[in-house]
C-alpha cells in the first residue's frame, strides 16, 4: 500500500538494500571462509589461497583435529556442564522467585539488589578464592565445581527476572489452590511451575547457551584434557605451532557448528527471549 | 495444613538453598578477595599484611592505567559503536526494508547481523585468530598484505576493537528492532504525512521511543566490555608488550602466572567496584529518565 505512493520506488531504495546486503556479507564472511577452508587440503590452501573453491571435500583436517583433542569428549563435557547448570539454576531461580514474587517476603527489594550485584560482579573478583577453596575441598579440575559455580551465577539472573514474572502471577489461581487445601509446596510444583512453563523453558535454553559459551572460569578450573569444555579446548590451542592453516580453520569450524546449531534449533525461543531480558 | 498465610512468613524457607550456595560461591569468595588485596601473598604459605600497599602500587603502575585505557577503547568498540550502528540498522530494517521489501528480507538481514553473537566469544577469537594470522591468515592472503594485525603493538588494539564490533553488532540490532515493534506506528505515519524526512523521523520519533532499550544495551555492553577476557586471551594474551592489556587479563596474569595474588586481588577489587558503580549510575539515570 505504501509503495503505491511511489510506484517502483525511488532509485535510492535499492542503494539502501545493497548497502545492507553488503554489510550482511561482511558479517557472514568469516563463517564462509572458515567453512570453505576447513574442507581443503593444506596443499590446496597453499596453491589456491583462502578464496578458491575446494576441489571436493577433504575431511582429514577436521578428523585429525577431532582425534587429537578428543573433541567428542569436549562436546560431552560442555553438554553435561551446560545441561546440569541450566536445570539446576532454573530450579534455584524458581524457589527464590516463589518466595520473592509470590511470597513477597520481607526485605525482598534488598534481596533482589543482592542478586543483581551478585550477577554483575566480575568473575575475576571471585576466581582466586574459588580456586583456592576448590583445591582445599578436592574439587579442583572437576566438573562439579564448575557446575555449582555457574548454577549460582545463572540463578542470580534467573531470580531477578523470574521474580518480576511471578510478581504478576494471578492471585485468584493461588487463592483457589489454597481453598482446595493445597500447601505452598504443592502449589509451587502443581500450579506455579506448570503455568510459568514458557518462561522457564526460555530460561533453561538461555542458561544452557550462556554456560556453553563461558570461558574464563572453565579455563582456570578445568585444566586436564579430560575435563575441558569446547571453548577452552579451542581457545588454548589457538595459534598453536602444530596447527597449519586448514587445521586451524577446521578447529574454528568445530567451535562454530554447535553454536549455530543451537541457534537454529532454538531460534524462535531465542528471539523471543533476548528481548525478555531487555524489557524486564 | 491450609493455615491462613501469614503474609510472607513461611516463604523464607524457599530462599535457604540459595542463601547457602550464594554464601559459598559469591559472598565468602568476594570477601576473601577483598581481604587478600591488603596482603602480599604468593598463593601458598601465610599472607603478609601490607595494608593499602597494593593499591598504592596500582596507582603508580603504568600497565594498570594502560589496561583501563584499553578498556575505554573496548567500551567504544563493544557498546558505543554497536549502539550507534545498531540504531541506524534497526530503523532501516524496520521501517524501510521491512516496508519496501517485506519483513522476510528484514528478518534475513537481521539474522545475518546476529549470527556472530551466537558464538562463544572464545570461538569468535579462534575464528579471527586464524583469519588474521600473519603468515597464512585469510585476510592477508586475500588482500595481498603482510600486516601483523595482532602482533604489531601500534595496531593490535584497533584490530581487537574491530573484531569486537563484528562480534557485538547483532545484539543491539535485535533488541532495537523488538523495541520498534512495541512502538506506536501512528506517530510515524503522522510524521510521514507531515513530510518529515526519514532522518528527522529517526531522530525525533524512533530514538525517543526506544530509549529504554538503548539504556539496556549500553549498560549490558559496557559491563561486558569491562569484563572482557576471552578474546584477549585467545587473540593477544594482552600483548604485544602490554598493547592490549585489560584489567581482567592483568589480574589473571598476577593470580596464575606471577603468583602475586595480593596484587591480582587488588586489581579485581577495583574492577568489581567500577562495574557495580557503573551499573548503579545507569540504573539511576534510567529511573530519572522514565
Amino acid at each position: 500500500m505504501r509503495t503505491l505512493r511511489a510506484p517502483g520506488g525511488p532509485p535510492g531504495r535499492w542503494a539502501v538494500l545493497a548497502a545492507l546486503v553488503v554489510l550482511a556479507v561482511v558479517m557472514l564472511f568469516p563463517f564462509v571462509i572458515v567453512t570453505l577452508n576447513a574442507i581443503k587440503s593444506p596443499a590446496e590452501y597453499s596453491s589456491g589461497g583462502p578464496l578458491s573453491l575446494p576441489q571436493g571435500v577433504y575431511l582429514d583436517g577436521i578428523v585429525e583435529f577431532w582425534q587429537r583433542v578428543d573433541f567428542g569428549r569436549k562436546l560431552w563435557n560442555s553438554f553435561l556442564i551446560s545441561g546440569t547448570v541450566a536445570l539446576a539454576a532454573v530450579v534455584l531461580s524458581v524457589l527464590n522467585a516463589y518466595a520473592i514474587g509470590i511470597g513477597r517476603v520481607r526485605g525482598r527489594l534488598w534481596i533482589l539488589v543482592f542478586f543483581l550485584v551478585a550477577n554483575t560482579l566480575p568473575q575475576e573478583a571471585l576466581v582466586y578464592p574459588l580456586y583456592y577453596l576448590a583445591k582445599q575441598a578436592g574439587l579442583y579440575d572437576s566438573t562439579l565445581a564448575v557446575i555449582v559455580i555457574f548454577t549460582v551465577i545463572q540463578a542470580a539472573f534467573g531470580t531477578y527476572l523470574l521474580s518480576a514474572v511471578l510478581g504478576q502471577f494471578p492471585r485468584e489461581i493461588l487463592e483457589a489452590a489454597a481453598l482446595d487445601g493445597a500447601g505452598r509446596w504443592r502449589t509451587l510444583w502443581r500450579i506455579v511451575v506448570p503455568i510459568s512453563r514458557p518462561t522457564l523453558s526460555v530460561l533453561v535454553i538461555f542458561f544452557f547457551i550462556w554456560t556453553w559459551n563461558e570461558f574464563f572460569l572453565p579455563l582456570i578450573f578445568l585444566i586436564s584434557n579430560d575435563n575441558q569444555t569446547v571453548p577452552v579446548a579451542l581457545g588454548v590451542l589457538q595459534g598453536d605451532k602444530m596447527m597449519d592453516a586448514t587445521m586451524s580453520s577446521a578447529s574454528a569450524l568445530l567451535g562454530i557448528v554447535p553454536a549455530v546449531a543451537f541457534f537454529l534449533i532454538f531460534q524462535r525461543t531465542l528471539t523471543r527471549g533476548i528481548t525478555v531480558g531487555a524489557v524486564k | 495444613m491450609a493455615r491462613p498465610a501469614r503474609r510472607g512468613g513461611g516463604y523464607w524457607v524457599y530462599l535457604i538453598p540459595s542463601l547457602v550456595l550464594f554464601l559459598v560461591v559469591i559472598v565468602v569468595p568476594f570477601a576473601m578477595n577483598v581481604t587478600t588485596s591488603f596482603t602480599r601473598w604468593s598463593g601458598v604459605g601465610t599472607p603478609t599484611w601490607v595494608g593499602l600497599g597494593n593499591y598504592a602500587k596500582l596507582l603508580r603502575d603504568e600497565r594498570f592505567w594502560a589496561s583501563f585505557q584499553h578498556n575505554v577503547g573496548l567500551i567504544v568498540a563493544m557498546a558505543v559503536v554497536p549502539t550507534i550502528i545498531g540504531l541506524v540498522l534497526a530503523a532501516a530494517l524496520f521501517d524501510y526494508i521491512g516496508r519496501r521489501f517485506g519483513t522476510r528480507t528484514a528478518s534475513a538481514l537481521r539474522a545475518a547481523y546476529y549470527l556472530p553473537q551466537v558464538l562463544p566469544v572464545a570461538v569468535a577469537g579462534v575464528v579471527w585468530g586464524w583469519m588474521l594470522h600473519p603468515s597464512y591468515g585469510a585476510v592477508n592472503q586475500i588482500f595481498g598484505l603482510k600486516v601483523n594485525w595482532l602482533g604489531d603493538s601500534d595496531i593490535a588494539l584497533a584490530t581487537v576493537m574491530a573484531v569486537m564490533v563484528w562480534f557485538q553488532l547483532g545484539y543491539p540490532v535485535v533488541i532495537f528492532m523488538a523495541g520498534l515493534q512495541r512502538a506506536d506506528p501512528a506517530l510515524h505515519e503522522a510524521a510521514e504525512i507531515d513530510g518529515a524526512s526519514w532522518w528527522r523521523r529517526f531522530w525525533h520519533i524512533t530514538i525517543p521511543q526506544i530509549r529504554p532499550e538503548i539504556f539496556v544495551v549500553l549498560l549490558t555492553c559496557t559491563i561486558a566490555a569491562l569484563k572482557v577476557f576471552g578474546p584477549i586471551f585467545v587473540l593477544t594474551r594482552g600483548g604485544p608488550g602490554s598493547a592490549t592489556m585489560v584489567p581482567s587479563y592483568f589480574s589473571y596474569l598476577n593470580f596464575f602466572q606471577k603468583a602475586d595474588v595480593g596484587y591480582g586481588s587488588a586489581i579485581a577489587t577495583v574492577l568489581a567496584l567500577i562495574i557495580v558503580v557503573v551499573t548503579f549510575l545507569f540504573l539511576r539515570l534510567q529511573e530519572r529518565d522514565s
